[in-house]
């Protein structure tokens, strides 16, 4: 049992019927970490969350959670908290009866629990004394991270928290999840928003239908001996043209899409491949202006790694 | 190491107790504008119908009651709850116990309910116990409401009892209050089917109407002539058995009956609920209720539960007929018809006469052709004859009685006009129609112990 993870899953799997929604999933989640979970739609993100959670079983495997194993449904150990699905909030009371009801269920005073601490952290003491019925989305995204955050967690789960959040949103969010790792809480939180997952997660655990495609830190996921498809500028498109399609290991691709403007050069290469031709375009005299990957190597990752095969043709 | 090993592991977090899940949920009930609406509505409308009805010249004489609105306060809450078994309580149960749980479902709150609960079970307790609350206060608000408004508007005055006596204001406050605790048990076998519909189909809105559409279903039931077995055996007959309070001898077999079933109905709607909810999967966010479920595991146990129920009810009263057989329609009219005589004699300023020495009987026919003068039915025809001390000739009238399944008739004169004709007589609340022409009774379905 390593009690430094906040979260140790083992060979994890949860079928609904005929359907295998995750199939021996390992998964570790430090104490402090921010960790994101990637993948697309029907991947298994929300089972998985909810086993974090305990609302559910699995059906296989063994998961540790906060150092204590979780056999049963709704026995998640005291300090887990989060919301999949969006959050559960009561439209008919306002956004400080919602957290009092919350505080009161779990025996505790409203005054001293920190309902208008978590308001002010979320940035809703404004319109603490107004019904739910009429937040916005982020509105409600942040009152259902502020619901989280009263009961203390050490293990806090968050599905999509940055749906709906405008710029200013998300970067009060962004500032509380920072704070809590910084505080030593774990987070696991899913999104498919890879600059979200870029601004805050450590590690990423990528799901592609019920199964862990990749699991670590990011910076090994972007530096993945792979392809990428990057843009330059140059001063003299023509002779830039030229010398990369000379080049050893770059492939010229034809892209003549709207977001490629006639100066623009699209090439997909390995990382040293390009360092080469950046090499060789500066002593042909050709100023570099601009380079770019197309895609963050994130996103080409996650692509890569949860598309389907093509079959040969 | 060992120390901090032992720290950081968590031990599992306790569910939430009942009484805060309990508090949460009535929290979460009554923020709600429609039941709030709806207990103002039971605390206020109740008295100012039955005020503003009593002061008027016509009287709801098709209800139970309703003709003596204007003699005595106690006659509008019987009134309300009349119309309340018919309409008001399933309709309530409807919107509060038919909601309870298909609410959680329509705002997407079942997991976080659970998250922060931690347990199936003790959510079902604390809402079944919050939705009870709120029918028990909004029950307690017709109740209260209906009696407020009848006391001031007429009066505390006695209440004419179903069979003619009158009962003293003490008698019939008790009665009353009676009365509307015995029909707690029907509408809690409506509000089980309730949290059973609620449970079983979800976001859809059939869960919502299912306590209007039984109570409508077995309303109709009772309706139709059916044997007193049958119309005994369902709840829905609780709403009507407490009529039997208002007899010198209380009908309570009937009733007893009516609640026993009635409470039968709760425990094994709230338990088919109970083991459906604790076995749902929540892990589905957009529940819209499995039909195939709700008939296997809702309608087809509770179908079973009838056909035991009238089976026990007919082998242990032997009610299979229709329960209104002639003698019984006699004998409950006579009885009546010498109750009300007597006071009729008091208003008149005749010389007072008791029931004993009246001694009024009754012979009754059903139908202008020689068939079995047995069921319900609006042609039977009764002539009643009574004797007044030192006359020898014995008075008839007669009388066209219009009996419903149920048992209740209305009998309205037929002459001679002095005796059943239509008249004012003087009451110490004004003028008031002759208490023989029209009144109502009622006739037990089940045999008496006497029989």
């Amino acid at each position: 049992m390593d009690t430094r993870l906040a979260v140790r899953a083992r060979g994890i799997t949860k079928c609904f019927g005929d359907v295998v929604a995750l199939d021996g999933v390992d998964l570790d989640v430090a104490r402090g970490q921010i960790h994101g979970l990637v993948g697309p739609n029907g991947a298994g993100k929300t089972t998985l969350l909810g086993l974090l959670l305990g609302l559910a079983v699995a059906d296989g495997g063994r998961l540790e959670i906060l150092g204590t194993p979780v056999q049963r449904a709704l026995t998640a150990p005291d300090g887990v908290a989060g919301f999949v699905d969006g959050p559960g909030l009561y439209p008919s009371l306002t956004a400080r009866q919602n957290l009092t009801a919350l505080v009161a269920l779990r025996g505790r005073d409203a005054g001293t629990a920190g309902v208008d601490d978590v308001l002010d952290q979320v940035g809703l003491t404004d319109v603490a004394d107004d019904q739910t019925r009429g937040f916005s989305l982020g509105m409600r995204q942040r009152l259902g991270l502020a619901a989280a955050l009263i009961t203390k967690p050490r293990l806090l789960v968050l599905d999509e928290p940055a749906n709906g959040l405008d710029p200013a949103g998300k970067k009060h969010v962004h500032g509380v999840l920072t704070r809590l790792a910084a505080d030593g809480t774990s987070v696991v939180l899913s999104s498919h928003r890879m600059d979200d997952l870029q601004a805050l997660c450590s590690e990423v655990t990528i799901l592609a239908t019920g199964r862990v495609v990749f699991s670590g830190p990011l910076s090994k996921l972007a530096a993945e001996n792979r392809e990428l498809d990057y843009r330059l500028l140059t001063s003299d498109p023509q002779a830039a043209r030229r010398l990369a399609g000379d080049a050893a290991g770059i492939r010229i691709v034809d892209d003549t899409g709207a977001r490629h403007d006639a100066e623009a050069l699209v090439v997909r290469a390995l990382v040293p491949a390009l360092d080469e031709l950046v090499v060789q375009l500066v002593h042909a005299g050709i100023a570099l202006r601009e380079l770019a990957p197309v895609v963050s190597p994130l996103e080409a990752a996650f692509l890569a790694l949860t598309e389907p095969k093509e079959t040969g043709r | 190491m060992t120390a901090t090993v032992a720290e950081d592991i968590v031990a599992t977090a306790r569910p939430v107790s009942v009484p805060r899940a309990y508090r949460f949920e009535l929290v979460k009930l009554v923020s709600q504008w429609r039941i709030r609406l709806l207990v103002l509505a039971c605390w206020i409308a109740p008295g100012l119908f039955v005020a503003a009805v009593s002061r008027q010249s016509t009287l709801p004489v098709d209800t139970l009651f309703g003709r003596w609105m204007h003699a005595t306060g106690w006659a509008g809450p019987l009134v309300t709850l009349g119309f309340a078994g018919t309409w008001a309580l399933p309709l309530l149960t409807s919107v509060v116990a038919g909601d309870v749980f298909a609410s959680e479902d329509r705002l997407g709150t079942w997991r976080h309910l659970l998250v922060v609960v931690r347990s199936a079970r003790r959510i079902f307790a604390a809402k079944a116990l919050a939705s009870l609350t709120v029918l028990l206060l909004l029950v307690a608000g017709l109740a209260g409401s209906s009696v407020v408004g009848g006391l001031l508007a007429v009066g505390n005055q006695p209440l004419v009892g179903l069979d003619g006596h009158l009962l003293t204001p003490g008698d019939a406050a008790g009665k009353v209050l009676l009365a509307w605790v015995c029909v707690l048990a029907p509408t809690l076998a409506l509000a089980a089917i309730g949290l059973l519909g609620s449970v079983t189909l979800g976001r859809s809105p059939m869960g919502l109407l299912l306590p209007a559409v039984v109570a409508l279903g077995m309303q109709l039931a009772q309706m139709l002539p059916l044997p007193a077995a049958v119309r005994l055996a369902l709840p829905s007959y609780a709403f009507i058995a407490w009529n039997g309070l208002f007899t010198s001898q209380a009908q309570l077999r009937p009733l007893l009956i009516g609640i026993v079933v009635s409470l039968v109905w709760t425990v094994i709607a709230t338990v088919l609920a109970y083991a459906l909810f604790v076995r749902r999967d929540f892990t589905n966010a957009g529940y819209d209720g499995s039909g195939r479920r709700a008939v296997t595991a809702g309608a087809l146990p509770l179908a079973g539960v009838v056909a035991v129920t009238v089976a026990v009810v007919a082998a242990t009263t032997g009610a299979t007929g229709s329960g209104i057989e002639q003698d019984k329609v006699q004998r409950s009219l006579a009885t009546v018809f010498a109750h009300l005589y007597r006071m009729q004699t008091k208003q008149l300023n005749r010389p007072e006469v008791t029931e004993a020495q009246l001694k009024a009987t009754a012979t009754c026919d059903k139908g202008s052709i020689r068939v079995a003068a047995e069921g319900p039915g609006n042609d039977w025809r009764c002539v009643v004859s009574w004797h007044l001390p030192g006359v020898e000739a014995a008075g008839t009238a007669i009388y066209q009685l219009d009996v419903t399944p149920d048992g209740r008739f209305m009998a309205d004169g037929d002459g001679p006009k002095e005796v059943n004709g239509y008249f004012l007589v003087r009451t110490p609340n004004g003028d008031a129609p002759n208490p023989l022409w029209q009144f109502d009774g009622n006739v037990e379905l089940l045999r008496t112990s006497k029989e």
